[in-house]
């Protein structure tokens, strides 16, 4: 008889060239785009006989697209973008995630049916009246416009409710009868046991903001403020010609989140598994 | 036993609460009212148009053609990003060395931004780009096949960008639910001589039933918000005669620019919501009666 959970060896074979298959597929294109970055004038990228390895590897390319975009002003509007918006949804979800979990008062249930609503609403709808309420104050084309919707998301509000109802009601008690005040038990005994389901709000939050460009592209019209995600899509419509200068942009784009999220994937995978993503 | 005064509660709330009313609840509302009105981009005096916003939309192929594509679009999305995750959640459940790497770079393609592997997938799939010289290579073609500049390929090029941006965020999801299946089922299973492909089918389907409706739920209605795949694809043309533009694509459009028309664009967003809600509604009523 077989046993679960100890796989034969033909099925670990099997197993593992699966797996290698759809990283060729996941990953492949990101390689095949960083290989095109690397690649000098002098290498023919549209040969028939496609090299994978760069014959004169050349950084060449990235320093190039500084000269045809502001590239580096296009990270810090976007760095900007991000932070506020990783720092807003820290901030506000926390408290808000925890005063409808953990205290009892009138509307609370109110509150709550609030953010759950407006999970069912795309963003896209009302994207554009978002547009005119940001226009109205005043913000249309700045950073702090294409910012400021995004500094509170409903999803993270109801991910904070979720991570601090499940922790047990005891401790609070025991809190409150030592004479803690509702600033320390939210910072001292429930948000450190919360910090799987922060990290996962931030590290959303990050990629949601760097990665935008539909928000951006409606708010910003002089170039000089673009993010980067639209200033690359500036890049590509100038720059057509040259795909190894496209592809350098896009590396540039890239890089950095995925360090990041290299960095932080232990803490993101076991937020998740936490609990993050169950209802 | 007070544990707290009465206007802390709200004083906690309050920054959330502003967001979701600002943001939120009175962009809800005044959608609706902007697609009475002929406002425009910059701002100044709006009228109140009556239906004419809706009886012009209904008149304007490009919002038909619209329509069409995302049938087209969720009618592929929807049993591929339901059943290929799962399948992909199954493969990397099992704690087998590495395997939290090839977890971890199944899901590099969801961090990305869709203008990066938009223009990324724009080079793979270029009359000179990678696909193409290897379908000649392997002479499975003799001329390059037009990913990116004929009508129907260049909707089926932004579909696969999707579905292969999608797999891994649908992946975590089935795996935090896989984790919920029962163990002993499978391995009762496994005693009857049921084999992996049987086990499958009636041990972690039925145990992952209300995921999967989630997930059908969750990238129909991604499918119907579709911008910046086609957008990036078609370099925000919307493709030969503009026929590869989302409703989505629309709304942006009209949002600015010279031809910018926020009454129409409300009036489109409108129609947005109307057509996301029907496959919302529809998989709950299947969900509810699969379960009765």
């Amino acid at each position: 008889m077989k046993k679960i959970g100890e796989p034969s060896t033909g099925e670990k074979v099997l197993r593992y060239l699966l797996l290698l298959l759809v990283l060729i597929i996941t990953v492949g294109p990101f390689l095949w785009q960083l290989s095109t970055s690397l690649k000098g004038a002098g290498e023919d990228i549209y040969t028939s006989t496609p090299q994978f390895i760069p014959s004169q590897p050349t950084l060449n390319n990235y320093s190039q697209v500084a000269d045809a975009i502001p590239v580096w002003r296009y990270i810090g509007n976007s760095l900007l973008v991000a932070f506020l918006t990783v720092g807003g949804n820290i901030l506000f979800a926390t408290t808000a995630g925890y005063a409808i979990a953990r205290l009892r008062f009138r509307g609370r249930r109110i509150v709550l049916g609030l953010f759950l609503g407006t999970l069912i609403l795309p963003g896209e709808v009302t994207i554009i009246s978002q547009y005119v309420t940001v226009r109205d104050l005043g913000l249309a084309d700045t950073l702090a416009g294409v910012a400021l919707p995004g500094m509170v998301a409903a999803l993270n509000v109801l991910l904070m409710f979720n991570a601090f109802r499940a922790l047990p009601q005891e401790v609070d008690e025991a809190a409150v009868v030592d004479g803690a005040t509702v600033a320390q038990r939210l910072l001292r005994v429930s948000l450190p046991a919360v910090r799987g389901t922060l990290a996962v709000v931030a590290i959303f939050s990050f990629i949601q903001a760097w990665d935008d460009f539909l928000w951006p592209l409606i708010v910003l019209t002089s170039p000089e403020k673009y993010t980067l995600t639209v200033g690359l899509q500036y890049l590509s419509g100038t720059f057509t010609q040259d795909q190894r200068l496209i592809a350098a942009g896009t590396m540039i784009a890239f890089i950095p989140i995925a360090i990041l999220f290299s960095a932080l994937q232990r803490s993101f995978f076991k937020g998740v598994e936490e609990g993050g993503v169950k209802g | 036993m007070k544990t707290h005064r009465w206007f802390t509660p709200w004083v906690l709330t309050l920054p959330a609460l502003a967001w979701l009313l600002v943001f939120s609840v009175w962009p809800s509302i005044n959608t609706l009212r902007l697609s009475f009105t002929d406002a425009k981009p910059l701002g100044g005096n709006a009228d109140f148009v009556g239906v004419q916003n809706y009886s012009d939309l209904l008149h304007d192929g490009d919002v038909w053609n619209a329509l069409l594509n995302s049938a087209v679009y969720m009618a592929i999305c929807l049993p591929l990003l339901t059943v290929l995750p799962l399948l992909l959640a199954v493969l990397v459940e099992r704690k087998l060395p590495f395997i939290a790497f090839f977890r971890t770079a199944f899901y590099v393609p969801v961090i990305a931004s869709a203008v990066v592997v938009g223009l990324m997938w724009t080079w793979l799939l270029d009359d000179r780009g990678l696909i193409n010289n290897l379908a000649k290579a392997l002479h499975v073609v003799t001329a390059p096949v037009p990913f990116l500049t004929d009508r129907w390929l260049v909707l089926i090029s932004a579909i696969s960008l999707t579905v292969w941006k999608g797999l891994g965020y649908y992946m975590i999801v089935y795996l935090a639910a896989l984790g919920n299946v029962r163990k002993d089922l499978h391995e009762a299973a496994a005693i009857d001589g049921a084999g992996p492909v049987r086990r499958f089918l009636t041990v972690t389907v039925p145990g992952v039933r209300g995921t999967m409706f989630l997930v059908a739920v969750l990238v129909s209605v991604a499918a119907l918000r579709v911008f910046s795949e086609l957008y990036i694809l078609t370099g925000g043309k919307g493709g030969p005669g503009g026929k590869d533009q989302s409703l989505v694509m629309l709304i942006q459009q009209y949002a600015g620019g010279f031809y910018g028309n926020l009454g129409y664009a409300s009036a489109l967003s409108v129609l947005l919501f109307v057509v996301t809600v029907v496959p919302m509604a529809i998989l709950a009523r299947l969900n509810n009666r699969g379960e009765s």
